[in-house]
């Protein structure tokens, strides 16, 4: 079995943000970045994949040069490749969909995983995108995934409940957390990871579809009233939200 | 011009969300002078169309086919581009729904078009739409532009009102082949959780951090959930310690909520926290901590014990709602 892995490289989550001179950005200095959390989940799924069914998982990031360190972090975790699909400059999600879609035709896994969604742009359009342009199915926000023979039985979030999905491979899934429970990287994996080759391509070009105007702070919101310290407070509560808020 | 907004049924209702990308999709047909269509999709769907008149939609487009009863992304994004064609529409709404985020990506690469996730605002400016979209977990907001002749956007549930006052829509059947090759992936079963709502879409949120001290505690908070008819959320530390499932964690790694009321309780207020919940319109904190940084974006703050403050809050709001 042949899995593919999308992962990005995206500010930690402790981040506090600032926009930079251009409002179109952020400003990038002392931002600490990470592999995006739901990448994580999706890596750990490809290495049960394997460990299970044999063959191999590659990691696919694309980005800059600071992407090694994501793809590092999963080397770390034990895939068996890491590839850099390089580009310096910003694109939209079509860009980075069309750049992944390329490279893993010529792969054609058995298996692709990706993220629901980055945590930075927050877009969760990537992984269908790419789907959609292999012409491949895919399950979207999925909790549990259950391959037997080619076919596939997916639980899959949605508002209130869960789905039960059927596909086959091969396929696109984004994992959504609760899939799994992504492990540490081992020491022996870490010293391990920093020997193992990065492959670096430039990534197919595309055209821009989605373009930023501005970027802004929301407005902040302020602190508001303290209205007691014990359950003598609650008269003064319900008015507030009957009256103020009027929520009941 | 010609605007498709794409409305969403489970179980022989329209979702709510759906009514408010109709809403949203009839302000902006009205500022650029544009014709508006709705299009529904499923088997025996066709009485319930007509429902979509009051939310602004002057003609509805049905796909009515007994093989497309369950979800099924491929044939079901096929259907939207090929009507989406067949129309000529130049902008899609979908709601960023479940669903609508597994069928968004796929429309537009179908029809080479670009895709705003995700929007909070959609504004015509100068004759163009400027989609605003919550970027990192909502730490900063920006204003995007589409640049494809068609566009697509996606838009956050309970963020955009969806009031009535509409009128009678014409209703249109459509017959739209579908491929065999597009059923390959199928909904077999949905299981509905809970009688509560879905954080994502419930207008009350209590929610529960580890200050509740242990799952069976979180009774509490279903009473008052209860008789808020609100849904129960959590930290992503009560998650993870297993008192809650994963569904209910708000976060910058759980669900984005904006209900207009979110109700914190021993919840001490991390960044990834507040990244889900910030864009709540009324926020209530009851914390026992009184520097706990929830309290810095609280409209109403208790600084006092959740074991006294929750169950007298939950008899009280009994007395005033006459439960
Ligand atoms: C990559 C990453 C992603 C994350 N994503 C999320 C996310 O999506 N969602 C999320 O919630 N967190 C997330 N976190 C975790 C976050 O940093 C916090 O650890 C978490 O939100 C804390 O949960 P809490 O408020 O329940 O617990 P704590 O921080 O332990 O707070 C408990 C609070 O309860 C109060 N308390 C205790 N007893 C009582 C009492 N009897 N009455 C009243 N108050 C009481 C305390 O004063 C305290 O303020 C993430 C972290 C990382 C690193
Ligand atoms: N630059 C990137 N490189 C590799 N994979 C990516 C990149 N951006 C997004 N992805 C993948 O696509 C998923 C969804 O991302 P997004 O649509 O940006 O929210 C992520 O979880 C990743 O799996």
């Amino acid at each position: 079995m042949k899995v593919a892995v999308c992962i990005n490289h995206v500010p930690d989550t402790e981040t506090k943000i600032k926009i930079s001179a251009d409002s179109k950005s952020i400003d990038r200095a002392g931002v600490n970045f990470m592999m995006s959390p739901y990448d994580e989940i999706a890596v750990e799924e490809g290495l049960r994949i394997r460990d299970k069914f044999k063959g191999e998982v590659i990691v696919i990031s694309l980005g800059g040069e600071k992407h090694k360190e994501t793809l590092r972090k999963a080397l770390a975790m034990g895939v068996d490749k890491a590839v850099l699909l390089k580009d310096e400059g910003e694109r939209d999600s079509h860009g980075v969909a069309v750049g992944l879609a390329a490279e893993l035709r010529a792969l054609a896994p058995d298996v692709i995983l990706c993220g629901k969604q980055s945590i930075d742009f927050d877009d969760a359009q990537v992984g269908t995108a790419v789907a959609e342009m292999l012409g491949l199915p895919s399950v979207g926000v999925v909790v549990k995934i259950d391959i037997q023979d080619g076919n596939v039985v997916c639980q899959r979030e949605i508002e209130g409940g869960h789905e039960t999905v059927e596909t086959r491979l091969p396929a696109v899934f984004l994992a959504q957390k609760g899939l799994n429970d992504p492990r540490y990287p081992s020491l022996k994996g870490i010293m391990a990871a920093k020997s193992k080759p990065i492959e670096e391509k430039p990534a197919a070009a595309a055209e821009p579809r989605v373009l930023t105007v501005a970027m802004r702070k929301p407005p902040a919101k302020s602190s508001g009233k303290i209205l007691g310290t014990d359950k003598t407070a609650v008269p003064e509560l319900v008015r507030l939200l009957h009256d103020e808020a009027k929520v009941i | 011009m010609t605007i498709l907004a794409f409305a969403e049924h489970r179980d022989g209702k329209f979702k709510k969300s759906s009514f408010e990308t109709v809403r949203a999709a009839r302000t902006v047909a009205d500022a650029l002078q544009a014709d508006l269509c709705a299009l529904v999709i499923g088997s025996g769907i066709t009485a319930l169309a007509q429902e979509l008149g009051q939310y602004g939609a002057s003609r509805v487009l049905v796909v009515d086919d007994p093989v497309l009863a369950a979800h099924a992304n491929r044939a079901f994004a096929s259907a939207i581009a090929t009507v989406a064609a067949q129309r000529k529409a130049d902008l899609i709404f979908l709601p960023a729904s479940q669903m609508g985020k597994d069928l968004a990506p796929r429309v537009a690469v179908k029809l080479n078009a670009g895709l705003a996730s995700d929007c909070v605002a959609v504004n015509v400016e100068n004759g163009e739409l400027i989609a605003t979209r919550p970027v990192y977990a909502g730490k900063a907001l920006v204003d995007v532009r589409v640049t494809t002749p068609v566009k697509v956007y996606t838009l956050r549930p309970n963020v955009f009102t969806a009031t009535t006052g509409g009128g009678e829509a014409v209703v249109e059947q459509m017959s739209v082949p579908v491929d065999p090759a597009d059923l390959t992936t199928v909904v077999k079963d949905i299981k509905v959780a809970t009688g509560r709502p879905d954080v994502t879409e419930a207008d009350i949120i209590v929610s529960g951090g580890r200050g509740m001290k242990g799952p069976e505690h979180f009774g509490m908070l279903e009473s008052l959930a209860d008789v808020l008819g609100a849904a129960v959320g959590a930290s992503r530390a009560v998650v993870d310690a297993g008192w809650r499932p994963h569904d209910e964690q708000v976060g910058q790694t759980g669900k984005t909520v904006s209900p207009t009321l979110y109700v914190a309780c021993g919840i001490s207020g991390a960044v990834q926290h507040v990244a889900g919940m910030s864009s709540s319109k009324y926020i209530v904190a009851i914390n026992k901590d009184k520097d706990a940084p929830i309290f810095q974006i609280a409209d109403y703050g208790i600084v006092g014990d959740v074991f006294e403050v929750v169950p007298e809050l939950t008899t009280q709001l009994k007395q005033v709602l006459g439960k």
